[in-house]
């Protein structure tokens, strides 16, 4: 069931009524209804880069099966027929293997930029791109802080494509095909709450294997994916330079003049017309002079 | 060629369709230079055009996964809807302060704005992946309501309808219906303050799309105050372009202008010069203050920092310095060098904005197909055609009372 939009955009609101309060949300808590979420969590120290989750992936969304396999020397890159790409990184630790596929940010910049409501927020976590509502514009792409949506430039009736979190599995009960079948366990899949936890469990547990720090946790405001690694993310080419407020609250300040300038401007411009009016005679040719 | 284009003007026909009929013929020599180039140019855009339509962009762009909106979104539509920012300032400075003498640019510049903002909007539709779906932003089963470019969408559509509005008493009188031109009249004033509204939210609406591209745009344009920049420097974009078209128009259609025009012309340019430089100062003062601010001096010694000198002081403090220099000495040539000047220096920040700066990490970079190109120019080829047209047959540039003395001198 799809999230009412309104009532997904009411934290939000909330945050952004006051515009000096936009940076108190900055490393506040997550809202808690974004806790509810579903998210999944990606062990990098557990990873075999076995791609089995790659091919899963493509059987569930009828994409064609990956042909290329992890390299340290290449850098694999999402593509509008592959949601989901294993890459070999070269690091302290030895080679190690990231997941990249769509966040599924809790306040997702893509949904907020999308003109016609094509991407779209669930309650369940997914952020899910609708066909028939999408006119190709692209803005999601510009948007997108993790450069995700994938648009087919080669076709005629071009397709976004990105990873939907499996969203059919998740309405039938099922989880997501890739985490059903990582052979490593490095996937784990529950409720955004409990995921952190585990996440925070694994760290405190070995402080040795993993750096402190949860992927995910604040990066672009809170994501339904979580990373957590034996390396700093900057080593494993991760985005380290994000907002850690919502990308939407970007353009907040902006969207909230709007209804001002609508209402003050009409009665300035009408007040300055007065105010610069000869007397007793039209200034406009329009105002029927004759 | 504008003695062939007198002698048959305006022997009226008695019924308006056969009015119509005579006035679509083409008029004039066509072996023009410019037609001689225009023609050919638009041919091959209309290939190209089809081309995109049945294999996709790929094959006619060369816009990639990282960078998404190249040449025609960067250029036709982010650019040029700066330029043609004249039309709400003219009317803001006739309609609303009521200074009457930039009224003879009025109906040129409403007119350019009207058609340049159309044939954005085509170049958007060519743009877009799936342009049979722009219907749902407008019907409404899928507002996308915060989001900035469903903003810039609507203010788009209304003020072209507002611009249609402001032009149309020009055209009743084309028609001969005193009458309808003067009820079109009575509309002008909401239109004009409906316009002026729409402009600025839609002006500052274009920057602050690009407002979540942070980490995306190169820090040196980057800035949470992307809206005011963009509105202040469509002020003057719009004006250069006003006193740059100025110079064209009043050369080609002369024919079209009495005496004295070349003088009022003049008083005016000079006026809006005045405009100019102070949005200009405006601008670079803010730009230096945001510089400071968000602690972006520092990649001014970068090859990035160097181009964006060469946009700041090349193409917005020089030719703010030539406006002055043109107002106090009263020469036109230097107000018109400042006014090209100008345009190229908005032409660079927007493209910065949209295309150059935006990922300019990324390898490999964007660099527009000469097919690209070709359909870029071919819109702005077409837009003057219609132009053109309009200003030979409807009283834009001249009065009805002059037309119809003129016509009875022939």
């Amino acid at each position: 069931m799809s999230i009412d939009r309104r009532e997904f955009l009411k934290p939000l609101g909330v945050a952004g009524a006051s515009l000096s309060g936009a940076s108190a949300l900055g490393k506040s808590k997550p809202e808690p209804d974004q806790e509810e979420f579903y998210a999944i969590l990606h062990d990098i120290t557990l990873c075999e880069g076995c791609q089995e989750c790659e091919f899963a992936c493509a059987a569930a969304n009828n994409l064609p099966e990956p042909s290329d396999y992890p390299d340290s020397d290449v850098k694999r890159k999402l593509k509008p027929d592959q949601y989901s790409v294993i890459n070999a990184v070269e690091t302290s630790v030895g080679e190690v293997y990231t997941k990249q596929q769509c966040m599924h940010c809790a306040q997702p910049a893509c949904a907020s930029a999308c003109l016609t409501q094509a991407m779209t927020k669930h309650e369940e976590g997914p952020v899910t791109w609708t066909e028939g509502k999408c006119m190709g514009c692209r803005y999601c792409m510009v948007s997108c802080p993790f450069d995700v949506p994938q648009f087919e430039f080669d076709d005629n009736n071009p397709k976004i494509g990105k990873c939907q979190m499996c969203f059919d599995k998740l309405k039938e009960g099922e989880i997501p095909a890739c985490v059903e079948n990582c052979p490593a366990e490095a996937l784990t899949f529950g409720k955004r709450s409990e995921i952190l936890a585990e996440a925070h469990r694994r760290i405190l547990e070995d402080p040795d294997s993993y750096v402190d720090h949860v992927y995910g946790e604040y990066e672009a405001g809170g994501t339904s994916w979580l990373n957590v690694s034996p390396v700093p993310f900057e080593e494993l080419g991760f985005k380290t330079d994000l907002e850690t407020k919502p990308y939407p609250e970007l353009t907040k300040g902006f969207l909230y003049s709007v209804p001002s300038v609508f209402v003050l401007w009409p009665a300035l411009l009408m007040g300055l017309r007065e105010a610069t009016k000869k007397d007793d005679q039209e200034v406009m040719e329009g105002a029927d002079h004759e | 060629m504008s003695e062939s284009l007198m002698t048959d003007t305006y022997e009226r026909p008695a019924s308006t369709w056969k009015f119509l009929l005579s006035e679509l013929k083409p008029r004039g020599n066509p072996w023009t230079i410019f037609n001689m180039i225009s023609v050919p140019t638009v041919i091959v855009a209309a290939v190209i055009i089809v081309i995109r339509f049945v294999y996709g962009l790929s094959a006619v762009s060369n816009v990639t996964q990282t960078v998404p909106w190249g040449l025609w979104k960067g250029f036709n539509v982010v650019t040029g809807v700066a330029f043609a920012g004249g039309a709400y300032v003219l009317t803001f400075m006739v309609y609303i302060l009521g200074l009457e003498k930039y009224k003879p640019l009025i109906r040129v510049t409403v007119l350019n704005g009207f058609l340049a903002y159309t044939f954005y909007a085509i170049a958007l539709i060519l743009d877009l992946g799936k342009p049979w779906n722009i219907i749902n932003p407008i019907i409404g089963n899928s507002f996308g309501t915060s989001s900035i470019l469903f903003l810039v969408a609507w203010h788009f559509m209304l003020y072209i309808v507002a611009q249609l509005i402001e032009f149309s008493p020009t055209i009743a009188e084309w028609l001969g219906s005193e009458r309808a031109r003067r009820n079109l009249k009575r509309l002008t004033i909401g239109a004009v303050v409906f316009g002026i509204t729409l402009s600025t939210l839609h002006q500052s609406g274009l920057g602050a799309l690009f407002l979540m591209a942070k980490g995306k745009i190169h820090p040196l344009w980057y800035s949470e105050f992307i809206p005011t920049l963009f509105f202040i420097s469509s002020i003057f974009a719009g004006l250069s372009m006003v006193i740059f078209q100025g110079s064209i128009l009043q050369k080609v259609f002369a024919y079209q202008l009495d005496n004295n025009s070349d003088e009022n012309h003049n008083i005016m340019i000079r006026g809006l010069s005045r405009v100019c430089a102070i949005a200009m100062f405006v601008y670079f003062f803010l730009k230096i203050v945001d510089s400071v601010h968000n602690h972006t001096l520092g990649y001014l010694m970068t090859p990035m920092g160097v181009w964006y000198m060469i946009e700041m002081i090349g193409f917005v403090l020089i030719p703010m310095l030539l406006f002055v220099r043109g107002v106090r000495l009263g020469t036109p040539y230097t107000i018109k060098l400042a006014s090209i000047m100008t345009l190229i220096g908005i032409v660079l920040n927007r493209m910065n904005v949209s295309v150059i700066a935006y990922r300019w990490d990324e390898i490999p970079r964007y660099i527009p197909t000469w097919m690209e190109i070709v359909v870029t120019v071919s819109i702005l080829f077409v837009q003057i055609w219609i132009f053109r047209w309009v200003l030979h047959r409807m009283p834009v540039l001249r009065t009805m009372e002059s037309m119809t003395a003129t016509s009875q001198t022939q």
